[in-house]
C-alpha cells in the first residue's frame, strides 16, 4: 500500500506519532521502528509497560538500535520533531496543549504507571487532528480508551490485528470500544510508519 | 458550529480554576493542564456532579464541598525515605556541608503528610544535627498537614519504610523510632520537637525564611513553566549564599530561568547548590 492509501490522503496533517504496547512490546516496536532513518520527520511518543521496580535501561537499549535520537520523556522539555521519546517507568507521560512533557504519580491505571490511556488522551488534546496513534500487542485493556480520544478529536488511529498479535488482549479491546481507521499487520505499521516519517511533505 | 463535549471541558476547567482562586485563593490556574484534567474528572465522579460547571456552582456555595474537592486536586503520594539514594546523597554531600552552620534552617515544602520531612529528620538526628535545626514544613493541604503534624503512619507501610531506610544509609534499627500501636505506628516525638508545620502556597505565598537547605520533592512536576519559575524563584530568595536544594528524582529544571542560577551537586538525584 502507499502512504496515501493507508492514511486515506492525511499524511500530511500529521505532526505527531503516539504508540502504545504491553507485553511483547520490545520486539513489536524494534520492529516498527528499526528502519527509521536519522533524520526522521515528526516526533514518536511511546509508552511501553515495563515493571516500575527495575530501573529502566529502556531509552538505551532502543538508542543502541535506532538511528533517529532516542530518549527518556523529561517533564518540562519541550517535544522536538524527528525524536524517539520513551515514557519513564513510574511517572505517567502526558503532553500539554503548549507541546511540552508533563509527568505525575498518580495511581497506576491498568496496574500501569505510565498508562498508555493518559499519554494518547493528553496527545489527543495537545495535537487534535494531527496525531496517528498506534495501539500493539498486549496482555492489557490499557490504551482502548486513549485511542477511542484520538478518534474522536479527529485523529488517525491505527490498530495491531489481534490476529498476528503476540498477545491480542489490548489491540482487541481497543476494536471492541470503537473503529479504528485501520487494522493492520505489523509489516504494514512498519511501512507505514517509515513512509509517514520520510515523505516530503514540502 | 457549536463545540463539542470535549470542547466544552476545556472551557469549563479553566473557569472553574478561576472560581477557586477568586473565592478560595488557592491557584491551580498554573499547573499542568493534562493530569489536573485528569483529577478535575475523577472528582466530578466521585462527587457525583454531572458537569465542571455543576461542580463550580457547588463549590462557589458551599465551602465545605471545596474542601473536599481540594482532596482530589493534589496529589498526596509519598513515602518514607522515598527515592532512598537521594537521601543517601544528602548524608554525603550535603550533611558535611551542613555540619559547618552553628544553626539551621531546612523548608521542605508541599511535605504532604510528613514521610519525607520525618526521614530527614531522621538523618539529621543520625548526623547529629538535628538538635540544631528548626524544620519549617509546609503545605497548601490542611487536611494533610494536620496528618504529618500527628506523626502516625499505617503499620503495614512500616517495612517498606524499613528497606528504604536502610538503602538510604539508615544507621540503627528503623523500628526504634516508631512505638507500634494496633495496626498505628507512632513516630517518636522527639524527631517532631523543631517542626513548624504551615499553610503555605507556593504560588501565591511569598518567602518567610531563610534557610540552608530547601527540599521540595514531586511538587513542581504538576506546576507548568511559569508557576515552576516563580517557586524556584521563592527558593533562591529564601537560601542562603550557597544554599542547597533537592528535588524529585524525575524534575527538570533546565527550562527555568532562576534553574541557572542552581549548580548540579548530585545530578541523578537532582540536588543542586545556589551558584
Ligand atoms: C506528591 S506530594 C509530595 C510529597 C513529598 N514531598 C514527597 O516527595 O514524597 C505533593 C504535595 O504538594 C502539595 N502542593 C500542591 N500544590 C502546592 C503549592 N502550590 N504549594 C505548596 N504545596 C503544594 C500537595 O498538597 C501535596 O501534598
Amino acid at each position: 500500500m502507499s502512504l496515501q492509501e493507508f492514511m486515506n490522503g492525511r499524511q500530511h496533517e500529521m505532526e505527531a506519532i503516539v504508540i502504545g504496547a504491553s507485553a511483547g512490546g520490545v520486539s513489536a516496536l524494534l520492529a516498527i521502528l528499526s528502519p527509521l532513518p536519522r533524520n526522521m520527520r515528526i516526533p514518536i511518543i511511546v509508552v511501553l509497560h515495563v515493571a516500575e521496580d527495575k530501573q529502566s535501561k529502556l531509552a538505551e537499549v532502543f538508542a543502541h538500535n535506532l538511528a533517529p535520537p532516542v530518549v527518556f520523556a523529561q517533564d518540562k522539555a519541550f517535544v522536538v520533531p524527528g525524536t524517539v521519546y520513551f515514557a519513564v517507568p513510574g511517572y505517567h507521560l502526558s503532553i500539554e496543549k503548549g507541546r511540552w512533557f508533563s509527568l505525575s504519580r498518580e495511581e497506576p491505571r491498568y496496574f500501569s504507571r505510565p498508562s498508555i490511556d493518559y499519554l494518547m488522551m493528553s496527545a489527543a488534546d495537545a495535537y487534535g487532528s494531527a496525531l496517528l496513534g498506534i495501539l500493539l500487542t498486549g496482555a492489557s485493556e490499557d490504551g482502548a480508551e486513549g485511542m477511542a480520544c484520538i478518534a474522536s478529536s479527529g485523529g488517525f488511529t491505527v490498530v495491531q490485528d489481534p490476529d498476528e498479535a503476540e498477545f491480542s488482549i489490548m489491540p482487541q479491546a481497543a476494536i471492541d470500544l470503537f473503529t479504528p481507521q485501520q487494522i493492520l499487520s505489523l509489516q504494514q505499521i512498519r511501512t507505514l510508519v517509515f513512509l509517514l516519517e520520510t515523505v516530503n511533505v514540502g | 458550529m457549536p463545540k463539542t463535549k470535549d470542547a466544552t471541558v476545556d472551557i469549563e476547567l479553566p473557569l472553574l480554576m478561576e472560581a477557586i482562586y477568586r473565592r478560595y485563593n488557592y491557584d491551580f490556574r498554573s499547573y499542568s493542564m493534562a493530569s489536573q484534567k485528569r483529577r478535575v474528572l475523577h472528582a466530578l465522579r466521585q462527587l457525583n456532579c454531572a458537569s465542571i460547571s455543576e461542580l463550580q456552582a457547588r463549590i462557589l456555595h458551599e465551602p465545605e464541598f471545596f474542601s473536599r474537592l481540594l482532596q482530589y486536586l493534589t496529589i498526596p503520594t509519598t513515602e518514607m525515605f522515598r527515592d532512598p539514594e537521594y537521601f543517601l546523597a544528602l548524608r554525603e554531600k550535603v550533611v558535611p556541608f551542613l555540619k559547618t552552620y552553628p544553626s539551621l534552617k531546612i523548608w521542605v515544602a508541599g511535605c504532604s503528610t510528613g514521610e519525607e520531612l520525618y526521614s530527614l529528620a531522621i538523618v539529621l538526628k543520625e548526623e547529629g544535627l538535628l538538635s540544631r535545626t528548626l524544620l519549617y514544613a509546609t503545605d497548601i493541604n490542611p487536611a494533610v498537614l494536620e496528618k504529618a503534624r500527628k506523626g502516625i503512619f499505617p503499620s503495614n507501610r512500616i517495612r517498606t519504610y524499613a528497606t528504604n531506610y536502610r538503602a538510604a544509609g539508615g544507621k540503627y534499627s528503623f523500628s526504634d523510632y516508631f512505638t507500634a500501636a494496633y495496626d498505628a505506628a507512632i513516630l517518636d516525638r522527639s524527631l517532631c520537637e523543631n517542626v513548624t508545620f504551615a499553610d503555605h502556597s507556593l504560588a501565591t505565598d511569598n518567602v518567610f525564611s531563610e534557610t540552608q537547605f530547601v527540599s521540595c520533592r514531586n511538587v513542581m512536576i504538576y506546576f507548568n513553566h511559569d508557576l515552576q519559575e516563580r517557586a524556584l524563584r521563592l527558593f533562591h530568595e529564601s537560601l542562603c549564599h550557597r544554599g542547597f536544594l533537592g528535588l524529585g528524582s524525575k524534575e527538570n529544571i533546565e527550562f527555568s530561568e532562576v534553574g541557572s542560577l542552581f549548580e548540579p551537586l548530585d545530578k541523578p538525584w537532582r540536588i543542586y547548590r545556589k551558584k
